[in-house]
């Protein structure tokens, strides 16, 4: 029955089948590090230890003298999106959603796959106080938009803080092609903030009608507003706020926001000030997803240091590192190695600042970010220490199925070029100068 | 006796503006598309109606008679998303692709189609939300904007067409389209076969920079919110509008609002979806909004799991004929992705795909208007395997399925409307001469340099493709 099941998923790479990882250097990031073997079955993590039950029919994997790791988890991402990463034209476009537009034909997906990513965090952009809403993808390439969603996950929202929201819409009214246009506000910082409260005042509104309404549910309903909507679940705790800042008074400037108005910040995103104000941001709650170095681009991504993610998870703050980047998120393995150069982390919580972190930043380290009997077999092997620039993924697995393998990949080339090759040769010959005076030559 | 049948066309062309009598084709081979082929018979047309077709039928004393051997009357051929019919050279529908890259904002799109904003929407005042009704001209009727004097009406029939579900195709929500038989010279009204036929749907999305337009909205997820919000006010809309009807003692009259009104009056939605992944995201969004949905476009339908995804949703697609090339000035060394190149070798193959998925689809012109080039176009699915009887049905009876005028087009049958088209030879072989049509019952000859095989080339009309 499961083989017939399986054989009707035409588009899906491999049947989730029973799997013992063998010989490996397993690093689980929530229980140590220690030689031995993982059992995969049903797509979860079934054993976990140094001798695991083989079952009859179970695919061997000798991973001698490799490593597996948890799936690497991005928390900041804008791959797999088409038409556009900004809804730019107002300052609060609650209203747009990512799950609307997810792209699961990006290359950019098998590409991160290929870098030991299984999950994202599909973020709006920055050109707006309030973007658009998010949602965390696994990178099960092949499989179409509604099968990449991470399943059961808390949704997001896009915040963005600073120069972006206030530069994105031409708020100078500076003339295009000499026209004057009229600019978007706002124009300044304390106009970001103010476009935020202003918008959860409206929420406020919006909610008690439609509590109002809840509670008695008699006559007409009151109208449904998407941009409303999402920042009702926000107040309601339904919607994680991700939120993109660089600057120490602009963090404290939104965290100040939430206790007003009663919702939490789940993530301060970028956040390279965070470590003046990694107390505060720890007495929040909220968790810091940051780069390890890389900043300086513009003013306000000035004043960084290499220690942030370390001087932060110091102080209490739960602490990832994301990419923001589709060719950065093909190497964030070495990007957690930095975290141990600099500030001193150890090998395993600088893993986890690509794993198990921002996993429960998300909310979904219960299924993901750690190699734990019971979760999802997320799983990535490397063939040297993980955290090394060297380290090559020679396969990736997601829930139990193998997503990428670096052997098939490399073997299947030139059959892939040849094909291409084909059909270029076609088309030239098809577009050649017609024949003889008179025949009709297909198009 | 040919010279003498060649005289009648021509007196037919000049004369029958103003009256029309009966008329019978004898002798001819008759292909009903929803019956059998009767290979010699005749059919009778009186009053813009087909009274009787069959192999035994007699001509009536006061019919016109026309000497059917030799030739073949079809249906009148169905463009089943056209602009034709519309005045001022409006532009054709398209369904835009969009193009996405990897990484940071690096989402690109293009926007072939510089399509203008309706007038409603002028550059001094954008959009804010959804509340503006942004580029929105939903209560458009074009059955009332038909025009008798576009040119391409008389191109269309000179390649078969007697009929063409035309839509308004500006903006987001552009219009009601209408089903029209294409006359020339008579009033315009005449031509409204049935209206409205569904509204247009276009999300041309990213502007500047890929969603940094001024205005309201401007990337792909923003027109698809103002959609989804569009459907939640509508509803709500009916709602408010059926209880004050019953009662508006002591309420508040509702405001009227005509841009929902033209999106409650669409019997059905037409969304755009030339990839795989537009077409999973439209029909999602439809079943979302709980709305009859025909998709157009269909590029990458030769796709296996496209014909999957169309049964899945029980939906029907619009398969534009303007099939995918390369272009003419494309950068030598630049080499398209495997996909594009697959995309463009295999295009053609959709409407066989379809056809033996048991997808319903039809054919539509996306801006061809030549003769030539249609028959082009057909020949091209032909040659990729679809058969000459499925290539007539999804030019005739499936569109009229589609959208629901079956009872009155698509086939010859009596009682239904006399749109026939006369041709000597197969309908979709390339010397094949179009005779006659007949149009609601008058007869048209398509002028001599107008027949397929003496048309000109392609147009390179802007805002197609």
């Amino acid at each position: 029955m499961k083989t017939f099941l399986c054989a009707a998923l035409l588009t899906v790479p491999l049947c989730a089948q029973t799997y013992v990882i063998k010989n490996a250097t397993v690093m689980t990031v929530s229980k140590g590090t220690f030689k031995g073997s993982i059992l995969v079955k049903d797509g979860k993590i079934a054993e976990v230890g140094e001798k695991v039950m083989e079952p009859a029919g179970a695919k061997v994997i000798d991973a001698s003298n490799q490593y597996v790791i948890p799936g690497i988890i991005d928390c900041h991402s804008h791959i797999a999106v088409d038409g556009g990463v900004n809804e730019g034209s107002i300052s609060v476009s609650s209203m747009v959603d990512i799950k609307d537009v997810l792209n699961p034909e990006d290359i950019a997906i098998y590409r991160a796959l290929a870098g030991g990513v299984t999950t994202a965090n599909i973020l709006h952009g920055s050109a707006n106080a309030i973007g658009g809403k998010t949602l965390p993808i696994k990178m099960r390439w092949g499989k179409d938009a509604q099968g990449m969603i991470f399943e059961g996950a808390t949704p997001g929202i896009k915040f963005a803080l600073g120069e972006n929201p206030k530069r994105a819409g031409n708020p100078t009214g500076m003339a295009i092609n000499g026209q004057a246009q009229q600019g978007r506000y706002p124009a300044t910082r304390m106009g970001v903030e103010d476009v935020i409260r202003e918008a959860f005042n409206n929420a406020k509104i919006y909610k008690a009608e439609w509590d109002a309404y809840d509670a008695k549910k008699t006559g007409i309903p009151p109208r449904k507003d998407l941009q409303m909507e999402a920042l009702k679940e926000v107040l309601e705790g339904k919607r994680f706020v991700h939120s993109h800042c660089y600057r120490a008074d602009e963090i404290l400037m939104l965290l100040r926001i939430a206790d007003d108005y009663g919702f939490k910040v789940r993530t301060l995103q970028h956040v390279l000030e965070g470590y003046k104000v990694a107390k505060e941001i720890a007495a929040h709650g909220a968790g810091a997803s940051t780069f390890s170095d890389w900043w300086s681009y513009k003013v306000e991504a000035f004043d960084a240091i290499p220690y942030n993610a370390a001087i932060m998870q110091k102080k209490g703050v739960l602490v990832s590192l994301n990419s923001d980047d589709a060719e950065l998120m093909r190497h964030l393995n070495s990007e957690a190695g930095k975290a141990v150069k600099y500030g001193g982390l150890s090998e395993t919580e600088a893993l986890a600042m690509v794993t198990l972190n921002p996993a429960k930043q998300l909310g979904i380290d219960n299924r993901v970010g750690s190699i734990e009997v019971g979760k999802d077999a997320d799983l990535v092997i490397y063939d040297k220490f993980p955290l090394s620039d060297y380290a090559k993924v020679q396969k990736v697995l997601i829930d139990g199925m193998v997503y990428f393998d670096r052997d098939n990949e490399v073997s299947g080339r030139s059959g892939k070029q040849a094909e291409k090759q084909k059909l270029i040769d076609k088309e030239k010959q098809q577009r050649a100068p017609q024949g003889a005076p008179g025949r009709r030559v297909g198009l | 006796m040919k010279n003498l049948v060649t005289a009648l066309f021509l007196c037919c062309a000049l004369a029958f503006a103003q009256s029309h009598p009966a008329v019978a084709i004898h002798n001819a081979k008759i292909v009903t598309v929803s019956g059998s082929v009767i290979n010699k018979g005749t059919v009778v047309v009186r009053n813009g109606l087909i009274e009787a077709v069959g192999e035994n039928v007699a001509v009536p004393a006061d019919a016109m008679l026309v000497e059917g051997e030799g030739l073949t009357v079809y249906p009148g051929l169905i463009d089943a998303l056209s602009t034709w019919g519309q005045p001022g050279g409006a532009p054709a529908p398209t369904a835009t692709a969009t193009a996405s890259r990897g990484g940071r904002g690096a989402t690109t799109t293009a926007t072939p189609a510089a399509t203008p904003a309706p007038a409603t929407q002028t550059a001094a005042a954008p959009a804010r939300g959804p509340e503006d009704r942004p580029q929105t001209t939903s209560w458009v009727k074009i059955a009332d904007e038909i025009s008798n004097t576009d040119r391409r009406i008389e191109t269309a029939r000179a390649a078969g067409f007697t009929t063409a579900v035309t839509f308004p195709t500006r903006g987001i929500f552009a219009g009601q389209g209408a089903v029209i038989d294409l006359l020339s010279g008579e009033k315009s009204g005449e031509m409204v076969v049935a209206s409205p036929t569904g509204q247009y749907i276009s999300l041309t999305s990213g502007g500047r920079g890929g969603g940094m337009g001024r205005s309201f909205p401007s990337a792909l997820m923003g027109y698809i919110a103002y959609v989804r919000q569009i459907y939640l006010d509508a509803a709500h809309y009916q709602l408010v509008k059926d209880t004050y009807a019953k009662n508006p003692i002591g309420m508040a009259r509702p405001e009227y609002d005509r841009a929902l009104e033209g999106v409650l009056d669409s019997p059905r939605i037409l969304l755009p979806a030339n990839r795989l992944v537009e077409m999973d995201r439209m029909l999602h969004l439809a079943a979302d909004l709980k709305q009859p949905v025909l998709l157009y476009g269909g590029r990458e339908s030769f796709r296996p799991e496209a014909a999957a995804l169309l049964k899945k949703y029980n939906a029907s697609i619009l398969l534009s004929m303007r099939w995918p090339e390369a272009s003419r000035d494309a950068d030598p060394d630049e080499v398209d992705s495997m996909r594009t190149l697959e995309t463009r070798d295999k295009a053609a193959l959709a409407p066989a795909m379809l056809q033996k998925a048991g997808v319903k689809f039809a054919l539509y012109s996306d801006g061809l208007d030549q003769p030539r080039d249609l028959q082009r176009a057909v020949k091209k699915a032909l040659d990729n395997g679809l058969s000459r009887e499925d290539a007539l049905r999804a030019l005739t009876l499936s569109p009229a399925e589609i959208y629901g005028v079956a009872n009155r087009l698509g086939s010859i049958e009596a009682g239904k409307i006399a749109n026939l088209v006369v041709t000597r030879g197969d309908i979709f072989d390339d010397r094949t001469k179009v005779e006659m049509t007949i149009v609601d019952g008058r007869k048209y000859v398509p002028a001599p340099d107008a027949s397929p095989a003496g048309g000109r080339g392609a147009t390179n009309e802007p805002g197609v493709n």
